[in-house]
């Protein structure tokens, strides 16, 4: 067991009480080395930022354990920051003033005012926001707000990185240019990550494994596919590396053939069946 | 409004005007466009609304005064706001700076207590149950209803008056300060939680930047109604104020004291709206996304 660093060992989880209660999540078990970057993916409604708030411990867990370096996790902390799909940074705070809200807090006992200082601006250095150090988020553009987003993560020197669909909100431009830069990040501090994410090439290109969840209710862990090329990887080089096309392929044909979305499709045609079959689907 | 300055202007920085210069012009220019906009059409009705109450009162058997009989019976006030023949006998600045000394503990008291209770009903679900009802049934009962309980409570006429102003104005504040506070977005709520921030660091950091609009617009609404209940407490209670001195001069007959007063009473309150404004502005600036 010691050689994991973060496990998440038979995790349920349950909404609601009673008749109406709901299984998201039945059954989930995932171990993770220390420095290995995760990918969660699956279909939308399948519980994957479920997984991630509760390790996060945003969510208590029904049932199992979170354990991150030989300790239960139940509540929120610094040591597993997230990185929210929409930045949430605080809008009345400037891009300094966001970073170090977190900085401050974190390392109030551990650094002087003046290393935490350096520390903060370190961080920005990192994600190349240091031009924008007194800029508010609405004078940001999306990108920027959500380097500073990782930023703030980073800066608090966690043992896990929670990526909740980082660039989900971004163009395509910004997301490869973001990714190369979590990728680099990654290489140098040699992070812990799990990301959620629904973009296959993303999950790909940056994982050293990735986790393909089945659909809800009651999803769990369809299939783990190990990623085994060469880091740093190159996105114009593995457009043409066959062993990087079969690992799309292969998550492609667990996303699109086995665990197609079907009730969507049907939906859309016959809604009144649909209501039907997801109550049965509910009460099965 | 701006192509039209910068269309009138560019003529003039192409014969080689300093750029400084053409700045000021377009600043003096956008000044007199914004008063011809928003300024001329109030001076214009009024005027139109001025003639026509002089044209009306000026008609035998007109039961009340007009603009110039007014300025010519309160002369005397208008030019000495500030004179002081002891007792009630005092200038219309002293009055409205007694009511507003009302005011101002009234509504301080009431801002302070109603944001507390707005944070405690926004943030517990079961404070916001057992207080809600409460609040909804006693927001309706008007101000000057509480009067009689209040002097009866205090047994004297000055701090019933703040009193009627303090719940009065509390109201509207407990209420935009709980749905402010309930309508904080979940996004903020866990990077509070992922930071850990404590109770104290969640309220000052947090919850008091984002719920700053809603607030505000409860001090607004606030400051209002207490400006309008100080009248009407004021002619009950007695006293130096400008409530009072309306129904003193009632009283004595004197129309004309009562549509000065008035007059005064619209433009305090006018003023106290914009200034709980610009705190406004100044405060919230940056909070919304």
């Amino acid at each position: 067991m010691s050689k994991h660093y973060l496990s998440i060992e038979g995790v349920n989880k349950f909404f609601g009480q009673g008749a109406k209660q709901s299984c998201v999540l039945k059954n989930v078990n995932l171990n993770i080395k220390k420095g290995e970057y995760i990918s969660i993916i699956g279909h939308s409604g399948c519980g994957k930022s479920t997984v991630l708030n509760i390790v996060a411990g945003l969510l208590p867990a029904t049932d199992g354990v979170v354990i991150l370096d030989g300790k239960e996790v139940n509540s929120p902390g610094p040591d597993r920051s997230v990185v929210f799909q929409n930045h949430s940074l605080l809008p009345w705070l400037t891009v300094y003033e966001n970073v170090a809200l977190a900085v401050n807090k974190t390392f109030k006992k551990t650094k002087t005012a003046q290393e935490r200082h350096e520390w903060i601006l370190k961080s920005l250095e990192m994600v190349h926001m240091s031009h924008a150090l007194d800029k508010r988020p609405a004078e940001i553009s999306g990108g920027m707000k959500q380097r500073v987003g990782i930023a703030r993560a980073l800066a608090m020197e966690p043992k896990v990185l929670l990526l909740d669909e980082p660039f989900g909100a971004l163009d395509a431009l910004t997301r490869a240019h973001l990714q190369d830069e979590v990728m680099k990040i990654q290489a140098e501090i040699n992070s812990t990550i799990i990301m959620i994410t629904h973009d296959v090439d993303e999950a790909v290109l940056l994982s050293d494994r990735i986790v393909m969840m089945t659909n809800g209710p009651e999803a769990t862990i369809g299939e783990i596919l190990e990623i085994d090329l060469p880091k740093p990887r190159n996105r114009i080089e593995m457009a043409d590396n066959p062993k990087y096309n079969r690992y799309r392929q292969a998550v492609l044909r667990f996303l699109y053939e086995k665990q197609r979305k079907v009730e969507v499709l049907t939906s859309a045609e016959k809604p009144k069946s649909t209501q039907a079959s997801l109550k049965k689907a509910a009460s099965a | 409004m701006t192509t039209k300055a910068n269309s009138i202007v560019k003529p003039l920085s192409a014969v080689g005007m300093p750029a400084a210069m053409d700045k000021t012009l377009l600043r003096f220019k956008s000044l007199g466009d914004s008063f011809v906009q928003k300024v001329l059409p109030a001076l214009i009705v009024g005027f139109i609304l001025m003639l026509i109450w002089e044209l009306l009162s000026s008609s035998q058997g007109a039961t009340l005064p007009s603009p110039s009989k007014v300025v010519k019976d309160t002369w005397e006030l208008i030019i000495n706001p500030f004179y002081n023949n002891g007792g009630t006998d005092v200038g219309m600045g002293w009055q409205i700076l007694a009511s507003l000394e009302r005011v101002a503990y009234g509504y301080s008291l009431a801002v302070i207590v109603g944001i507390s209770l707005g944070v405690l009903v926004g943030q517990s679900t079961w404070a916001m149950r057992g207080l809600d009802p409460i609040f909804q049934i006693l927001r309706t009962v008007p101000p000057l209803a509480w009067l009689p309980i209040s002097l009866a409570a205090f047994q004297d006429s000055s701090p019933s008056a703040i009193f009627v102003i303090f719940i009065t104005a509390i109201w509207p504040i407990i209420i935009n300060t709980s749905v402010g506070v309930r309508n904080i977005p979940e996004d903020y709520r866990n990077v509070a939680k992922v930071l850990s921030l404590n109770g104290y660091e969640y309220f000052t950091k947090v919850m008091l930047p984002a719920a700053a609009p809603y607030i505000f617009t409860g001090l607004r609404i606030g400051i209002g109604l207490s400006w309008l209940a100080i009248v009407a407490a004021e002619m009950l209670i007695g006293g130096v104020g400008i409530g009072f001195f309306i129904w003193d001069a009632w009283n004595a007959s004197m129309i004309s004291d009562i549509v000065l007063a008035l007059v005064y009473v619209g433009v305090v309150g006018f003023l106290l709206d914009k200034f709980i404004g610009f705190i406004s502005s100044l405060v919230t600036r940056g909070t919304s996304n």
